[in-house]
């Protein structure tokens, strides 16, 4: 009888796995078909898709780039794609864009905020990538790249290019040596910003920053001699004396003996996205700075200084922003001085600036109460003073934590300068857009303003939200 | 020989105001209040000065006197003759009804959104995520001024609901027509709702300044007393669970108690619903809803629910992952995990910012102004500021009520946040 047992000495080769468990049967088996329940949300998810697309599609693919008015461009469409079929009027957009970005601002001078916009990235570099030499380099070039493009297309002066050119060339020089001392324009930049974007002489931007200087050099000359409370109290003191009554006459006076300066432009010509931008970055700029003193208020022992932070940031969360904008244009009348006027933007900025402040103290005092009681300790156990021990140890800490719910009050900050259309300013949503669907060339178009206009606004509040992703990546300690 | 010494006492200097720790916090705030006590001193000489230049005095008698402009969605009897009092009521009921339907319809998407957008379906989970991050990167501004355009520029007129003569004998279908089974009609004046109607009038009572429907009343103590005896059911049927181990079922009686009574109430007065028809130009009947409320309703509601979305999303994702596998591992199904396990320990997480969201909701209706909406801003902090110059009173009043507005929902859910709270910890 032969042995019939077998025992193999072979390795079978492996099978390939099932035609389920492998590959994009198995990724969609198991992302879009993974029970019932799943497959009837993604038969949905496919139809709500399709039916966005047969909605969208031939309207975005009919667009219409070169017209007059809307019924040319219906009349432009039904002679293309057949009667009845729709189409996206963006000859609007290509004929107005300039007042959407702009407003009313005077075109022969656009180079001024498109200059003033590309040096805002090169003054806000060195605070978001702070030390980093090649972001540095890499964003003063794609600021001179810019505004070697941008001043083509606006035509500007000869001076322009010299100007803007000429900066962004010094401070990529100064990158490369030294790139911390690069903060020095962004000190300087507010002042740059404001004789662009307003005109009128240099010498009024350059005496105010004088305050400055003399605020600085009292400081210096004294913090030796008395201490350094004295002497930014004196610091302080003399500056305000400087703006106060020496500002005014020496601007006077210098400005006589050599004029030099740019056209004015007047607050109410302002508009569109320059308006928000405008009103959106110096709020953001003031802001943090009072609403973190504002937080270390609401947690002082002061009880005093404490009540009063407390109400003033209650207060100010308890209300709309809408009321306080209408405080700025109704009530600052009755509060400041008898025949006080000053302008309407600088008012507008200033509320939001504060409105800004109190959410962000909000969310500052959530990152102060989030750090271990022991950080508090250990900066006492040191002898650190208050300040010393709330800038060294507190606040790098607190303002790490607390860095998306910050950046979510800048986008929600931002995306609120469309309401100082309720005052009369002209944003780029209700403003400009009134004013385009009031054409009588124009009259009904409305998704094409506002598709133009959220995109714009999304892509700002979008990219804000990732830098704020890459800034948590770059500052996490913890091992996770 | 070691002699211990007290410290020398030293005499008080007027320095130690400033540099001795236990004097400078005093000085600092004697200091603040002071700056505080002066700038309050000047802003009340302006305001007295300015009013006194402008002939004008700080009285809030205006508000008695007659209004004389209508509002279009008066849920309190109102008519141009009423004083501005009435019409800052109605603007505030306005307000209050905006931000009570918003706060409840965002929160019903914002869960769905939030929840979908954790589902392991890839589809579902993308499409949450742009319809999030849509929302929330866009100013609110523009979702009410597109959705109000919408609304009010692409629906039909009435004129295309008619069925004309001609059109019956060629058997075509007119331009528009209702929705819902005939009872909603969108026209590009407003959408036109089914009125509920009773056949037997309870009648009203007059409380002076406020008249009370007793048919509304009657309604509501019938739902609060049917919901009361709810409650004592499930009391009972966790008392016996408690006791025997055995849970009594209960969900017929629950069913009969909430829904009998009011059906019986109902049937009683005899509810019946009036259809809008077309009547000449216009729909007649029914209610007429303005656009700029179901624009102002819908904006508010998308954006809220995709920062409400966020929110869930966070919550669940805090909860630790331990706990779902435990639950698994006690054999409960995914769906029986998140309502018993997951959702009670991630609505601890989420109440906080929730709370915040209401309340950015309710200050958001302000916006209302830009679709002319006509709310307390629209009314007191509008019409009537301009009809009679009082913008210090009115705005004042009007900051005052919305804080008085914000304090009270802040208030009622950090109640509702204590008794969600874990108790001992």
């Amino acid at each position: 009888m032969a042995d019939t047992s077998f025992v193999r000495d072979q390795m079978l080769p492996p099978q390939a796995p099932p035609v389920s468990e492998a590959g994009v049967v198995k990724w969609l088996r198991e992302n879009l078909f993974s029970g019932w329940f799943n497959t009837f949300l993604t038969l949905l998810g496919v139809l709500v898709i399709y039916w966005l697309l047969a909605a969208s599609l031939p309207w975005w693919l009919n667009s219409v780039w070169t017209a007059e008015s809307l019924s040319q461009c219906r009349d432009i469409v039904a002679a293309t794609a057949g009667e009845g079929a729709t189409g996206a009027c963006w000859a609007m957009i290509r004929e107005r864009w300039h007042q959407f970005i702009f407003g009313f601002y005077p075109p022969d001078a656009y180079w001024r905020p498109v200059t003033a916009f590309g040096l805002l990235f090169a003054a806000m570099a060195p605070v978001l990538f702070a030390g980093n030499r090649r972001s540095l380099t890499a964003i003063l070039g794609a600021v001179g790249l810019f505004l070697l493009v941008t001043l083509g297309l606006t035509g500007a002066p000869v001076a322009a290019w010299v100007l803007g050119l000429g900066l962004v060339a010094g401070l990529a020089a100064v990158a490369q040596v030294q790139p911390a001392k690069l903060l020095w324009f962004t000190a300087v930049f507010p002042a740059l910003c404001f004789w662009l974007l307003w005109g009128g002489s240099v010498w009024t931007p350059v005496v105010a920053m004088l305050g400055f200087v003399v605020m600085g050099g009292v400081y210096l000359a004294l913090v030796g001699r008395s201490g350094p409370t004295t002497a930014a109290l004196a610091g302080v003191f003399l500056a305000l004396l400087w703006w106060l009554f020496v500002d005014v006459p020496v601007t006077r006076t210098v400005d006589g003996v050599l004029p030099l300066g740019l056209a004015p432009v007047a607050s109410d010509q302002f508009g569109g996205f320059l308006l928000a931008i405008t009103i959106g970055v110096t709020a953001i700029t003031f802001s943090l700075p009072i609403g973190i003193l504002l937080a270390l208020g609401r947690q002082s022992d002061m009880l005093i200084v404490k009540t009063l932070c407390v109400g003033f940031i209650e207060f100010i969360r308890g209300v709309p922003l809408i009321t306080l904008l209408f405080t700025a244009s109704l009530l600052l009348q009755y509060f400041l001085p008898p025949n006080t006027n000053f302008d309407i933007i600088l008012r507008v900025i200033i509320l939001v600036t504060l409105f800004a402040a109190a959410y962000l103290a909000e969310v500052i005092r959530g990152g102060l109460a989030a750090l271990p009681r022991g950080q508090y300790e250990a900066a006492d156990a040191l002898g650190l003073d208050y300040w010393r021990a709330q800038r060294l140890i507190i606040l790098p800490q607190a303002l790490k934590i607390s860095i998306p719910a910050i950046v979510s009050t800048f986008i929600g900050l931002f995306k609120d300068t469309t309401l100082v259309a309720f005052v009369g300013l002209m944003d780029p949503l209700k403003g400009v857009t009134q004013i385009v669907r009031a054409d009588i060339n124009w009259k009904g178009i409305y998704w094409e303003p506002y598709i133009f206009v959220g995109a714009i606004f999304f892509v700002i509040c979008f990219g804000m939200s990732r830098y704020s992703m890459y800034l948590e990546r770059k500052l996490k300690t913890d091992h996770r | 020989m070691a002699v211990a010494s007290d410290v020398p006492k030293e005499s008080f200097r007027l320095s130690m105001l400033i540099y001795d720790t236990r004097y400078r916090s005093i000085t600092i705030q004697v200091f603040v209040l002071v700056l505080f006590g002066l700038f309050l001193a000047w802003l009340l000489n302006n305001t007295a000065q300015n009013l006194a230049t402008r002939g004008k005095e700080f009285n809030f008698g205006f508000l008695w006197s007659r209004a004389g402009y209508d509002i279009g969605q008066a849920l309190i009897p109102y008519s141009n003759d009423s004083n501005h009092f009435r019409a800052l009521l109605v603007g505030l009921i306005n307000t209050l009804v905006v931000a009570i339907l918003g706060c409840i319809f965002a929160t019903i998407l914002g869960v769905i959104v939030g929840v979908l957008r954790l589902s392991k379906n890839w589809l579902v989970g993308r499409l949450m995520t742009v319809y999030v991050e849509m929302f929330r990167n866009v100013p609110l501004l523009l979702w009410i001024l597109l959705s109000y355009v919408i609304l009010s520029e692409t629906t039909p007129q009435p004129r295309d609901f008619r069925i004309t003569d001609e059109m019956a004998a060629a058997g075509t279908e007119p331009a528009a027509s209702m929705m819902f089974f005939d009872t909603v009609a969108v026209t590009n004046r407003g959408t036109n709702i089914p009125a509920p109607l009773f056949d037997v009038s309870l009648g009203s009572v007059d409380l002076g300044f406020i008249t009370l429907n007793l048919t509304i009343l009657a309604y509501i103590l019938v739902i609060a007393g049917s919901v009361w005896v709810n409650r004592r059911i499930l009391a009972g049927a966790r008392a016996q669970q408690e006791a025997t181990g055995d849970r009594p079922v209960t969900w017929w009686k629950s069913i009969l108690v909430l829904f009998g009574p009011v059906i019986a109430l109902s049937v009683a007065l005899g509810l019946h619903l009036e259809i809008p028809e077309l009547k000449g130009f216009n729909f007649a009947g029914g209610i007429l809803v303005a656009h700029s409320f179901t624009a102002l309703l819908i904006a508010l509601t998308l954006y809220t629910a995709a920062f409400i979305a966020e929110i869930v999303r966070a919550g669940i994702l805090a909860i630790n992952r331990g706990q779902s596998e435990a639950a698994f591992a006690l054999g409960l199904r995914p769906g029986r995990t998140m309502n018993l396990i997951i959702l009670p320990q991630a609505l601890r997480v989420i109440i906080p910012p929730l709370i915040s969201q209401y309340l950015n909701l309710t200050k958001n209706t302000s916006l209302g102004i830009a679709v002319s909406y006509l709310d307390l801003r629209g009314t007191l902090g509008g019409i009537t500021l301009n009809q009679t110059g009082r913008e210090l009173e009115c705005m004042l009043l009007m900051m005052l009520i919305y804080l008085t507005i914000s304090l009270i929902i802040s208030a009622l859910m950090n109640l509702y946040n204590k008794t969600v709270q874990i108790k001992a910890r």
